[in-house]
């Protein structure tokens, strides 16, 4: 690890200042951590947001408000989210194993890096982690690599599991920074790697997450698939997660998101406009996944992954409706 | 903050923080304060060797800076039984051969004494069908509940029989309602 400077701010507000003088938010560490080891992140300044405010979980008017802090642990053990919006729940238990969840952050989360091969290998080449190197995991080792939204420059996937949820369940990630507050939707909070994969997110220098809105709950069957290559503690190769609400045999409403199947968490109205005001079918899934795999490149190894989400789109679906219906 | 000495509180001793901000939990555990009992596995958080308990709840040592748990009570395996005095978990796994090697077993015993206190508050786990119900120790439940502990001697079933043992002979994990 390169040597850098720690501070501990007390506040948001404290951080936000601290920020400007340029430097790396540390929260949990379970990913900053293992990067700075790696001299992958070498930052000279470092400040914790450990004893801020920004711990807090409440119900507001407009839904539930997921402090930046909330650890993965904390938030799916919440009965609220467990009753209320469970994909999130889900989707969290999904991920990593409950040390890590102990210590992982709503925040910390989001801005989780990509777990490509070739971006945590520095002796080979990425865009990502080395703007203008060139991308080995092209012509190399891709068979976790995204097939949706990928660019000459990168394909790597966003890896996590709760933003997926969080993507199907509408939230809005709060930041402030040098700009004031803003409010950003979370299907605009990822970018796609295009000509600059190294910034995986609109971020802006010096602008820190506060939290995460979920909107009130939609009351819909809610459920996260996740097939991997192990039955626990591995990432994700294809998940589905899914918000459907049924009325009179026929889906009235549908929110999907898909997880490491595109270079950010991946949702595409279209798709759900296909759905909605159906009687569920093999044969209308079918047309959804057709509909949400259309642009999908494979490079190979990672070929598997576009009949995969056809068929994990099709079980969830089906799941979900089935229990819609009862 | 202030004038006073940074300190962690480790196995109930206040310990001042080292003052290199690269020192992680696990190093400075293992390093400075000799405490080696903690195992350094992978060092990136994903086998679980390192595993401790910050408040009660169980992390990777080895993904965490020294320097983020100031006033933090921290327990290592030293403070969960001694080779005179063993703790009832560490008797099951004896009892029931729930390691060969024993690398990954301090971290196994902290993670399982931190996973039956999260059973005990209701968690859920990937494996729990109803998530507003309180969750019943299943043997697939123990499983995903310590998937966060690799053991490449592959003990994983007698180590859940360890685990059984120690539960049934505690009534607050028998499933009542939350």
């Amino acid at each position: 690890m390169k040597a850098f400077a720690l501070d501990h701010a007390t506040s948001a507000q404290g951080a936000i200042h601290a920020l400007q003088h340029g430097g790396t938010v540390i929260a949990g560490g379970t990913n900053l951590v293992d990067l700075m080891k790696l001299q992958i992140a070498a930052p000279d300044r470092v400040i914790s947001i450990r004893r801020t405010e920004l711990g807090e979980m409440a119900l507001d008017g407009e839904g539930l408000r997921i402090g930046a802090l909330v650890t993965n642990a904390d938030c799916a053990a919440d009965m609220r989210v467990r009753e209320h919006w469970p994909l999130l729940a889900k989707a969290i238990l999904a991920g990593a194993s409950p040390q890590l969840r102990n210590r992982a952050t709503t925040g910390g989360n989001l801005c989780q890096r990509t777990r490509c091969g070739y971006f945590y290998d520095t002796t080979q080449a990425c865009n990502k982690r080395d703007p203008g190197a060139g991308c080995a995991a092209r012509s190399g080792f891709n068979r976790i690599h995204a097939v949706l939204g990928t660019s000459d420059s990168c394909i790597a996937t966003y890896p996590g599991d709760m933003a997926v949820a969080m993507l199907a369940l509408d939230a809005v990630v709060l930041t402030e920074g040098p700009s004031g507050p803003r409010e950003i939707p979370i299907a605009a909070f990822h970018r796609m790697p295009g000509d600059d994969p190294s910034r995986d997110n609109v971020l802006e220098a010096g602008e820190l997450i506060t939290a995460v809105r979920l909107p009130a709950p939609t009351g819909g069957i809610q459920l996260y698939r996740k097939v991997r290559d192990r039955a626990s503690y591995a990432f994700a190769l294809v998940s589905v997660a899914v918000d459907v609400t049924m009325d009179q045999g026929r889906i009235a409403r549908c929110a999907l998101a898909f997880g490491s199947l595109g270079t950010v968490p991946w949702r595409d109205p279209a798709v759900e406009q296909v759905l909605i005001g159906e009687e569920p079918s093999a044969a209308l899934f079918a047309k959804a996944a057709n509909v949400l795999l259309k642009d999908a490149k494979g490079l190979g190894a990672n070929d598997f992954k576009i009949p995969l989400a056809a068929r994990a789109l099709a079980a969830t679906l089906n799941e979900a409706t089935q229990a819609g219906k009862a | 903050m202030g004038s006073s000495i940074a300190v962690a509180i480790v196995n109930g001793v206040p310990k001042p923080l080292p003052s290199d901000p690269r020192r992680t939990l696990l190093d400075w555990l293992r390093e400075d304060l000799a405490l080696t009992g903690t195992k350094k596995g992978c060092d990136h958080g994903q086998c679980g060797a390192c595993t401790v308990l910050v408040e009660g709840r169980r992390i990777n040592s080895c993904l965490s800076l020294a320097q983020l748990h100031e006033s933090d009570t921290i327990e290592t395996i030293e403070s969960i039984g001694s080779a005179d005095n063993l703790s009832a978990l560490q008797k099951a796994f004896v009892t029931h051969d729930g390691f060969q090697c024993g690398y990954c077993t301090p971290g196994q015993i902290c993670s399982a004494k931190a996973m039956m206190q999260e059973l005990a508050e209701g968690w859920a786990s990937a494996q729990t069908q109803d998530l507003t119900e309180r969750p019943l120790p299943t043997p697939e439940e123990l499983r995903e509940r310590m998937s966060g502990n690799l053991c490449r001697c592959g003990a994983y079933s007698n180590i859940i029989a360890a685990l059984e043992d120690v539960i049934a002979s505690d009534a607050s994990l028998q499933g009542a309602q939350a």
